[in-house]
């Protein structure tokens, strides 16, 4: 009926009036309504959820309708936990809530882009030469070509693609640089496997088939604690957010639960009903603060002191003067506390040595296996030495046919007799001598931003030490790691001497009077909250937890913040113990299933190893970062290490230790590999042999050595589920000029180590005058929408968003694995990550042809934690290159091996599971099993190849699915009887039984449809250090303590100390307070160019955001709309005031790495001197110029330069070795600085730029 | 009298009358998510108040300006003693107070629209352009004043009258355009660009007048739908 029609009913209309005349009931029409209803109503509900970086892995419904997803809503059928305990739901978020507005928003790549230019020089060529291989070549060889689309990058240029055409230019750019370059000079850069497993393995798996570099990602992110590898040996472990609800004390550190860790917040909140208390630690009022029964803030970035003195007061009050039992049978038990430690002597003074081995003794204890591995403790109530069971000389080359003895009974492993470790020296000792510790809070070295002390920066303390005789008759005075962390702590033990406290109120390095200086922390509160936190461990036998964060980890010297929080953990006996430990939540969203991924996604079962590189030193290579280095090593050495010994710049380190085999390297060698291989073999020698040669003869080299040299830089990338130019990229704008070649976008506005007068060149690296600007010759990203990396980007290929694809999903923060799967097919030309890199590897295989054959490549591998070669270099650092020992593969430098690369043939290889699945089998964290089992159900499952060739008869993995199963079928956390397998194998090497964990669930087999119906728990495996029963919750540790499992480190056991001789160098054997660095990159442009307002500095903070996960739903109009629809910065009151700057104004931030354009949030949260921008807000949404460069206004990442710290390269050394995301550089952010002022003048760039700055400080 | 000022004033009122009508009762029917004033105060709301005031008093006072002169039966002046010169008067300096109130506002609002690049971004085209026709027709009904403060000094009504008589003519379907035939020509481009608001109306946010929410002054605190399964 007529709309009009119908209102036209005046006289027919019933009115019934109630409440007096105040309120009618109306009869009229209620078919508008329809609509909305109409708005909610679907044909079907999928499963799916966020592949995205949060960690968050929640399950969601998307509604479809008519074929489009019209909106999503929380799912809340996960498996329940136990009747004392509230569920999981609801988990989400409104980030993930917004997620369907990407799908058909204006943001969304729907076709293959490619730079115009680069399209037409391509066609131009393709037409030319034919061949695409050549064709690629004649425009990469000619630099005039290069530069034509290289310096646009950024500058918008995209004309639509054709898949055929832009995927055979990318596999005609791989040939070409592979055939050219080498296969290590094409690499691909995702990250987090675990938001979406199966497009990650895509791309790496692809990579790896070819021989290309996959690049990490957690170290570079700086989420990796490099604290964790030191500490325990394992990469991260951490509690399941339900496990929260276990504990009774909570200490919330940096981290801000309720905006981070949305969906899961729940579970703190409900455990305070039940009496559990809440202390946060930050500098900001933030979310999480107001949750806080106690809020400490400190300064930002001495989170360390505040832990070293809450650490002091523990061991004053439950170790040294009072007493707990637990804790003290804890600390005996499981760290390394009893362990002893040599001194040694150092310019006159006692300083800390290495852990005493049982090498040391005349007949190595009786040890001929690893006795330089082995350490040492007394026995408590007599004079023995003990050689405890679980050091890791244990671990590897044991006899297999004898019992184990990897694990953590105290028992001697000479006669496996129960002994009591003596924890301290103290009630009997032979002598007590003052010991050497650095103190870096005085000043002398440290940023003049931060408070320091007045005390000296060499600190010695009396220690009780025994005497005796080593091996080679050395008189050798030993003690034990605790007594010398008593020291360290400036504890008075009545020993006498100086530098020790006997009272809190003292004014000395580590009392709660001494942090107050720095941190501004009260002492009476501090003193509280460690009192308590103490005493609810002693009384609940280890149920404080500390939940750790970003603003923890960001810092340079991260580890020491960390450690001194690990310190009270394990002080208090609460790692390992449910509702107790180290919940760290930085991007560590958890592989569950990782031992059945890791064949797809690097290739294993066609070929081993594959090539990984650490991204930090990558990227700080390869932008040439490094080539601006102002952070010197003495200004991080320890004062008591010898400077002779640790010279030349950042850079040298890292170049060292990949040369001995403790970082990767990517690019590997000076040369092709290929080429390598072929010359040695026409020179008739092993080509292994062939390469130590020439690396001692010099005529081989790293590429690293001469990173600007034509061969030695990557030349292709792939970047997928990733926005590292948005995001991550630390040193945004020398990315921009070195990597990208963008010369008209960058805003680099320092200068580099050769226009710097006074400035150290480094040793090890060939400084060229003019460093490569584009090395690229390839950037080829994949995304679902037009992201900051994509303007950069030279092809950009439309991918499935989350709702279009099937993929699995886990998170360390439940104990769940669940799908993504395809609730409507991809929109317009969009594929999957899989399918596109499927197309890729099919076009790489056609045009092979006349090019690449079967060839043999040789590959440098580190020497790898959890595998044999960890126990490399035992007792000090020796360099082959300085002629310190021979180049041994594996032992000295990187292990090498040959590799058959069958090109044409990738395809199929890509497409099914290869055969070393049947011959190597599987495993993962230093233990293996067969797998044939598995490999003949998978291709009962997925049917096998009958296309003749080299993939037949194997198992199909043709469809996203396929991968699915492969992934789930291979790995035990998905199938039972793979766990009870990989149980038995661990069991071998402790000599304790454990398949117990895991024989209840050895009939279950997980399928992707069952995750489809519902998502289901894992099931517990020794990937992993915690159980998923039916009784405890998920808690990192917990087989350490309860199964006697050892931790994967030298002595077996949670380590307080860190002998490694780099790790002494830096003053880092024992966790110390080290204020931030001075990254200085204020000073030579403050006031330099003024804009006629003033300008202030401030210490750069980027948190995670509230509207925002990273780069994603920052350019979300629904996100962008609940915050300030656009970059902004935060900054206190007071400093606005200074700066004559308004909630509100555009604002611009620079220092000597580039600017940044924001409008300013004035607001009381924050505290003076510090600025917050929330990371990752996209330039590409609300950016204008900056004043300063006249371009474009840059990310956060604008102001920052990666910096790399010299112990995080340390390697062959038990724990201290390399894994991929597990150990290496990390990209530290938060030592840095800006500049801030109110612009003058907002340009939008739609006519000429105007700028102040028209040359470069300097030039 | 010519065929175009029969045409014009004889059956172009019904023409544009009925598109109004009829166009807007299919408007309201069929597009009933677009029946909106499409209002750009979201966009940038700095000298709204003004503009839009001026503008909205104007108008609706020259509307009812007109209502009233143009269709009240003359006998009703008669019964209040008012002249036709008086009433002249009344239009005249009444209706040229409400025009200047409206084009002041007017043309702020049109400034507004062609410089603020959010709203230039954000409005259609049809936007523009009927306020721009408002405006002319506006600046002619002004323009009308002149002449008709010229048939006032010589003390004539009679342009006035014959308006009235014309309007009513075709209300009741006896058009009688003679009448204005020959009228100034200021007179007639007048009319016919008001004619012609009448008949782009259906095709502009102008529909928003129908939507006046008038019924708010009385109506009740609380109004409560009934369920739709026995409403029906």
């Amino acid at each position: 009926m007529s709309q009009i029609l119908k209102r036209l009913t005046y006289f027919k209309r019933e009115r019934t009036s109630f409440s007096g005349e105040h309120g009618i009931l109306t009869t009229d029409d209620r078919a508008w309504e329809d609509s909305y209803r109409q708005r909610q109503q679907h044909d079907k509900i999928v499963r799916s959820t966020h592949g995205v970086n949060c960690t968050g892995g929640c399950s969601w419904k998307i509604y479809v309708k008519n074929g489009l997803v019209t909106w999503e809503i929380q799912q809340t059928d996960y498996p329940r936990t136990r009747p004392d305990m509230p569920n999981h739901e609801p988990r989400g978020c409104p980030r993930g809530a917004s997620y369907s507005w990407y799908l058909y928003s204006a943001n969304r790549l729907k076709y293959p882009l490619i730079r115009g230019r680069l399209l037409r020089l391509w066609r131009k060529a393709r037409e030319q030469h034919g061949d695409p291989v050549t064709a690629w070549g004649s425009i990469v060889e000619d630099p005039d070509k290069g530069k034509e689309y290289k310096s646009k990058r950024g500058m918008g240029g995209f004309v639509r693609g054709d898949w055929e055409e832009v995927t055979e230019l990318v596999a005609a750019a791989n040939v070409y640089t592979i055939k050219k370059y080498g296969p290590d000079r094409v690499a691909g850069f995702s990250p987090i496997p675990a938001m979406s497993m199966i497009s990650y393995a895509a791309g790496t798996r692809y990579l790896s088939l070819i021989g290309g570099v996959c690049l990490s990602f957690y170290d570079w992110y700086c989420d990796l604690p490099p604290a964790s590898p030191q500490t325990w040996g394992e990469q991260t472990d951490v509690p399941e957010s339900a496990d929260w609800y276990n504990s009774a004390f909570i200490i919330m550190w940096g981290s801000n639960v309720p905006q981070t860790r949305s969906p899961d917040a729940h579970f703190m909140t409900e455990v305070r009903y039940r009496g559990t208390k809440t202390v946060v630690v930050s500098p900001d009022y933030s979310e999480g603060s107001k949750f806080a029964d106690i809020w400490l803030h400190p300064k930002q970035g001495t989170d360390a002191a505040v832990a070293m003195a809450m650490g002091h007061v523990i061991l004053r009050e439950w170790h040294l003067d009072g007493t707990s039992e637990y804790f003290d049978s804890y600390v005996r038990q499981y760290t390394d506390m009893p362990m002893l430690v040599k001194l040694e002597k150092q310019n006159g003074r006692w300083v800390p040595g290495r852990y005493l081995r049982a090498s040391d003794f005349s007949d190595g204890l009786g040890q001929k296996n690893n006795p330089e591995w082995k350490t040492i403790a007394l026995e408590e109530g007599s004079d023995d030495f003990v050689l405890p069971h679980g050091s890791i000389g244990f671990r590897w080359g044991e006899d297999r046919k004898r019992k184990g003895r990897w694990n953590l009974e105290p028992k001697d492993a000479r006669d496996g007799k129960e002994r009591k470790l003596r924890l301290t020296l103290l009630d009997k000792h032979d002598d007590a001598v003052p010991v050497a510790f650095p103190y870096f809070g005085g000043g002398e070295q440290a940023s003049k931003h931060w408070s320091h002390t007045q005390h000296e920066a060499i600190l010695e303390r009396v220690v009780p030490v025994r005497k005796i005789t080593l091996a080679d008759g050395e008189e050798a005075l030993v003690t034990t790691v605790f007594d010398l962390s008593c020291a360290n702590y400036g504890l008075d033990r009545g020993l006498g001497g100086e530098n020790v406290a006997a009272d809190f109120d003292d004014d000395l390095p580590y009392t709660p009077a001494w942090q107050e200086r720095i941190t501004g922390v009260p002492r009476d509160r501090l003193i509280t909250v460690a009192r308590q936190f103490a005493e609810n461990a002693h009384k609940t036998h280890g149920k404080s937890m500390v939940i750790i964060g970003a603003g923890m980890n960001h810092w340079y010297h991260m580890d020491m913040n960390y450690r001194g929080v690990i310190n009270m953990l394990m002080m208090c006996g609460c790692i390992g113990q449910s509702g107790g430990g180290w919940a760290h939540y930085v991007g560590q969203e958890k592989l569950r299933p990782q031992t059945g991924w890791l064949p797809l996604a690097f290739a294993l079962d066609w070929a081993r190893p594959p090539r990984q590189m650490n991204s930090t030193s990558f990227f700080y290579m390869h932008s040439s970062q490094w080539r601006y280095e102002k952070l010197k090593i003495s200004e991080i050495l320890s004062p008591l290490a010898d400077p002779a010994q640790f010279t030349g710049s950042v850079v040298d380190y890292n170049v060292r230790a990949e040369r001995m085999g403790w970082l990767p390297s990517a690019p590997q060698l000076s040369r092709n590999p290929l080429e390598i291989v072929r010359d040695a073999t026409a020179a008739g020698v092993d080509p292994k042999e062939y390469v130590v040669q020439g690396l001692k003869d010099g005529s081989l080299g790293f590429a690293s050595e001469d990173p600007d040299a034509p061969n030695n830089y990557p030349r292709n990338i792939f970047i997928w589920r990733s926005n590292l130019l948005g995001a991550s990229g630390k040193g945004h704008e020398y990315f921009l000029k070195y990597f990208m070649g963008a010369e008209s976008q960058h805003g680099v506005l320092g200068l580099d180590l050769g226009k710097d007068e006074g400035e150290v060149k480094p040793e090890e690296v060939v400084w060229r005058e003019r460093a490569v600007e584009g090395k690229l010759d390839l950037m080829c990203t994949l995304d679902f929408r037009m992201s900051t990396t994509c303007l950069y980007s030279d092809v950009v290929l439309p991918t499935a968003t989350w709702y279009e694809k099937d993929d699995l999903n886990t998170t360390d923060m439940h104990p769940f694995i669940h799908p993504l799967s395809k609730a409507v097919d991809p929109a317009w030309e969009s594929r999957s990550d899989w399918d596109i890199y499927k197309t890729i590897a099919r076009k790489f295989s056609e045009v092979t042809q006349g090019h690449l054959g079967v060839e043999k490549d040789i590959v440098t591998v580190p020497i790898l934690h959890d595998s044999p070669g960890e126990l490399a270099q035992p007792l000090d650092v020796k360099e082959w290159k300085k002629g310190e020992c021979e180049p041994i593969p594996g032992k000295t430098m990187p292990n090498l091996a040959v590799i058959e690369r069958d090109y044409p043939n990738t395809y199929r290889k890509f497409t099914s599971l290869g055969p070393l699945m049947d011959t190597l089998g599987n495993g993962g964290k230093g233990i293996t099993w067969k797998t044939e089992e598995e490999v003949q159900k998978l291709g009962a499952l997925n049917k096998t190849v009958d296309i003749e060739g080299v993939s037949q008869g194997r198992p199909r993995i043709d469809s996203p699915i396929d991968a699915c199963e492969t992934i789930l079928m291979l790995a035990p956390e998905t199938n039972g009887e793979v766990a009870v397998k990989a149980w038995a194998a661990l069991s071998k090497i402790t000599g304790r039984d454990h398949t117990h964990l895991a024989r209840p669930k050895q009939d279950e087999k997980i399928r992707f449809r069952d995750l489809l119906a519902q998502p289901r728990k894992i099931i517990s495996s020794p990937t992993w250090s915690g159980l998923e029963s039916e009784h405890v919750s998920y808690n990192a540790g917990y087989t350490n303590v309860h199964e006697l499992i050892p931790w994967r480190t030298l002595s077996g056991r949670q380590q307080f100390y860190q002998d490694h001789p780099w790790m002494r160098g830096f003053g880092e054997d024992l966790c110390v307070y080290k204020p931030p660095v001075d990254t200085k990159t204020i000073a030579p442009i403050k006031g330099h160019h003024p804009n006629g307002n003033p300008e202030i500095v401030l210490n750069f903070i980027t948190p995670h955001q509230k509207w925002g996960i990273h780069s994603t739903y920052t350019d979300n109009l629904i996100m962008l709309t609940l915050s300030r629809g656009g970059p902004i910065i935060w900054m206190s009151e007071v400093d606005a005031k200074k700066a004559d700057i308004e909630d509100n104004d555009w604002i611009e931030a620079y220092n000597i790495n580039g600017a940044i354009t924001a409008r300013s949030v004035v607001s009381q949260r924050i505290p003076e001197g510090m600025a917050m921008m929330y990371h990752a807000q996209e330039k590409l949404v609300h950016t204008p110029g900056s004043e300063m460069t006249g371009r474009r206004g840059g990310i956060h990442n604008s102001v920052t330069r990666t910096v790399l710290k010299p112990t995080h390269m340390i390697g062959g050394y038990a724990q201290l070795s390399w894994g991929f995301n597990y150990y290496g550089t990390v990209g530290s952010n938060r030592d840095e600085f800006i500049i801030v002022r109110r612009m003058d003048k907002v340009d939008w760039l739609a006519g000429a730029p105007r700028h102040i700055l028209t040359k470069v400080e300097g030039e | 009298m010519d065929y175009f000022n029969f045409l014009a004033f004889g059956v172009y009122p019904y023409l544009a009358g009925s598109v109004f009508l009829i166009g807007s009762w299919i408007r309201f029917d069929r597009e009933q998510y677009g029946w909106t004033s499409s209002s750009s105060q979201l966009l940038s709301s700095s000298g709204l108040r003004l503009s839009s005031n001026l503008f909205h008093i104007g108008i609706i006072g020259i509307f009812f300006g007109h209502l009233f002169g143009l269709l009240s039966p003359y006998a009703l002046w008669q019964t209040i003693s008012l002249s036709s010169l008086g009433k002249q008067n009344i239009a005249m300096y009444g209706g040229g107070f409400l025009g200047i109130l409206c084009l002041i506002g007017g043309g702020m609002l049109w400034w507004r629209r062609v410089t603020n690049p959010r709203i230039r971004a954000a409005g259609r085209g049809s936007d523009l352009f009927i306020l721009s026709w408002l405006l002319i027709t506006l600046m002619l009904g002004l323009g009308t004043t002149f002449a008709t403060a010229q048939h006032a000094a010589h003390g004539s009504a009679d342009t006035m009258m014959a308006m009235a008589q014309w309007a009513k003519s075709i209300v009741l379907f006896g058009p009688k355009p003679e009448l204005v035939a020959e009228t100034e020509l200021i007179f007639r481009l007048h009319l016919i660009f008001g004619m012609t608001v009448f008949l782009l109306f259906p095709f502009t946010r102008l529909v928003h007048i129908w939507s006046a929410p008038i019924g708010y002054l009385g109506r009740a605190y609380q109004i409560v739908r009934t369920n739709r399964a026995t409403a029906h």
